[in-house]
């Protein structure tokens, strides 16, 4: 199926026709997201992007006026402990995965020049 | 029968009884697995040298007096799904991300299943990531189906299931998000739980979406799966989403009888596309549920066809969030290494949290939450328990469905509302179609496991369908 440029899209599926509403700006995502795509995985990705997000679109059909939004299901609150320090990792296991630390310290590429 | 072909119950008894050792035991796994794994790749990493070593002290332990009462699991071998942080035990989510991360500490469940005296055979297969229905994602190819190799075993925890059905292993652990045990269990004839939220601690097992992830095992029997959860549940101070409820004895009403339990099967699941070969078993699981005692009566879950999207919302959203971690900076590959199925999952969710699109997806997901929290809320109060089939279809075969992954995000369709109210789930084996194992699964209100093994009890010790093996 073509994939035409431009804000809609008209599939035929199963006989219905759909619309495309939203088509996701991939490249934007991508950065967002910090993944590099090549112009092929873009492509792929915006047409099996946009199927999904068209999918998602049915909750568009749900009446939720003053409904409540539930982030999580136990209901628990505000768990805390004492503020004491215990016994954790020492540095040399934190450290044992990286591919380049300096000094017992993670090194990572400057952000800031100078 | 072969050592390796024993329930945990069983193994119990046999190395009380000083009919073999944990040795034997686990010498008897590891040859199923060097005989079988080639062909299922059920596991990721094989912890040859390990296991038997710590079977061996397992054995002195039991010498020197060690009791199954401080020690339920000593010297049984276990699997785990390779997600769960194991100390100085390669864990690499099925990700060639985390192809040579070696955790530091082991997650408070693998450590509770080592202080109970399990033994771990080795790290399991899985969709990478936990993203995927089929166990095809995987970044170290995927696993086969022992009941017939070419289809899929059901996923993401799918090496578990596949090695437990395959005698490789007395018990495997998974995390259930969408349905990651419950499918699997019910693709290789395997019981599977899927706790309540909160009721089994997350800490130190690889993140998928936060809100979602549940924390699961697969046993040959609803006993066993009892006396692990037994092992398994409970308040941990390191997870603070779980609840300080106390730890039942799983396994002490097992018996009890299913006469007078109010049953609900949802109207809106015997509709949605389900198999006609599928819709035959349930049926005939409904009618022994009934001639055991049971009241079957319909119910109604309103909001059940706008879970699915709900879910392929709010997972990707908390999943993008949780994967951001994966920089290549303190463990791990950069993100190059990402897989399609990771890549698209951090996209979508990335799109639908970012300004101008939170409201309209994030926040409209999470009030719908609400409405299927309510559904179910709402039908508790006419009944104790709701049974569905897993899987609206029997296995499928592998390749079918990789290349459309809106087809493959449909297989979830009856799993995925337990894990947005936060429920608990039980599959049991329910039968054969075409050869190919499918499951029901029994929900309870939170924290109802108790209940849902007695109906799964019940219904196993009638049906007997977890006395069959596969013919490799």
């Amino acid at each position: 199926m073509a994939s035409p440029r431009g804000n809609c899209e008209t599939l035929g599926y199963f006989g219905i026709i759909t619309k495309l509403i939203m088509k996701i700006d991939v490249g934007h995502v991508a950065k967002l997201a910090n993944i590099s795509l090549s112009k092929g995985e873009q492509f792929k990705f915006e047409k099996q992007l946009s199927e999904i997000l068209s999918y998602v679109e049915k909750l568009k059909e749900v009446n939720t006026k003053n409904v409540e939004t539930t982030s999580q299901v136990t209901g628990l609150e505000n768990v805390t402990r004492e503020d004491e320090t215990k016994p954790s990792l020492s540095q040399e296991e934190v450290l044992s995965n990286s591919k380049s630390t300096h000094n017992g310290l993670f090194k990572v590429k400057a952000i800031l020049d100078q | 029968m072969n050592l390796n072909q024993l329930t945990i119950k069983q193994a119990q008894e046999g190395l009380k009884n000083e009919k073999f050792s944990s040795v034997e035991l686990t010498k008897a796994c590891l040859e199923q697995i060097k005989k079988l794994n080639p062909q299922i790749n059920a596991f990721i990493t094989v912890c040859e040298d390990s296991v038997l070593h710590e079977a061996k002290k397992a054995d002195d332990l039991a010498s020197q007096g060690e009791t199954l009462e401080a020690k339920p699991l000593l010297g049984i071998p276990i699997a785990l799904k390779d997600l769960f942080s194991t100390k100085g035990i390669k864990t690499t989510a099925g990700s060639k991300v985390l192809e040579n991360y070696i955790p530091p500490y082991d997650a408070t469940v693998v450590k509770k299943l080592k202080d109970a005296g399990a033994v771990i055979i080795g790290k399991t297969n899985l969709d990478a990531w936990a993203h995927g229905s089929s166990g095809e994602n995987s970044d170290f190819g995927p696993t086969k189906n022992p009941w017939n190799t070419e289809y899929v075993p059901g996923g993401s925890s799918s090496g578990s299931a596949a090695a437990l059905t395959a005698d490789m292993c007395l018990a495997s652990t998974g995390t259930d998000t969408g349905g990651s045990v419950r499918l699997p269990a019910s693709f290789c004839n395997v019981v599977g739980l899927k706790p309540t939220y909160g009721r089994v601690s997350r800490y130190g097992i690889i993140a998928m979406a936060s809100s979602l992830d549940s924390i699961g095992h697969f046993t040959k029997t609803v006993e066993d799966s009892a006396i692990l959860l037994n092992i398994t549940a409970g308040h941990d101070d390191f997870d603070a989403t779980t609840p300080g409820v106390d730890v039942q004895n799983y396994t002490k009403n097992l018996n009890n009888e299913v006469k007078g339990i109010k049953i609900g099967v949802p109207k809106e699941y015997v509709t949605k596309g389900l198999d006609k070969n599928v819709q035959t078993r349930f049926e005939q699981a409904l009618k022994i549920l009934e001639r055991l005692g049971a009241i079957i009566e319909e119910v109604s879950l309103p909001h059940t066809e706008y879970g699915n999207a709900a879910y392929y919302i709010i997972q990707p959203s908390e999943a993008s969030s949780n994967l951001a971690r994966y920089d290549g900076i303190r463990y791990g590959n950069d993100r190059s290494y990402f897989g399609d199925e990771a890549k698209r999952r951090i996209m979508l969710g990335t799109y639908t949290l970012s300004a101008g699109y939170y409201d309209a997806y994030y926040k409209k997901a999470m009030q719908v939450r609400t409405l299927i929290k309510k559904d179910f809320n709402e039908a508790f109060k006419k009944i104790d328990a709701i049974v569905t089939p897993v899987s609206p279809t029997p296995p499928w075969k592998i390749g079918e469905k990789i290349n459309d992954p809106l087809k493959m995000y449909l297989s979830d369709i009856f799993t995925v509302t337990a894990n947005l109210a936060g429920i608990p789930g039980l599959s049991v084996p329910m039968g054969f179609v075409n050869e190919l194992p499918v499951g029901m699964q029994i929900l309870g209100p939170q924290f109802s496991e108790g209940l849902l093994f007695q109906i799964g009890y019940a219904f196993e010790q009638e049906t007997n369908w977890y006395k069959m093996k596969s013919k490799l």
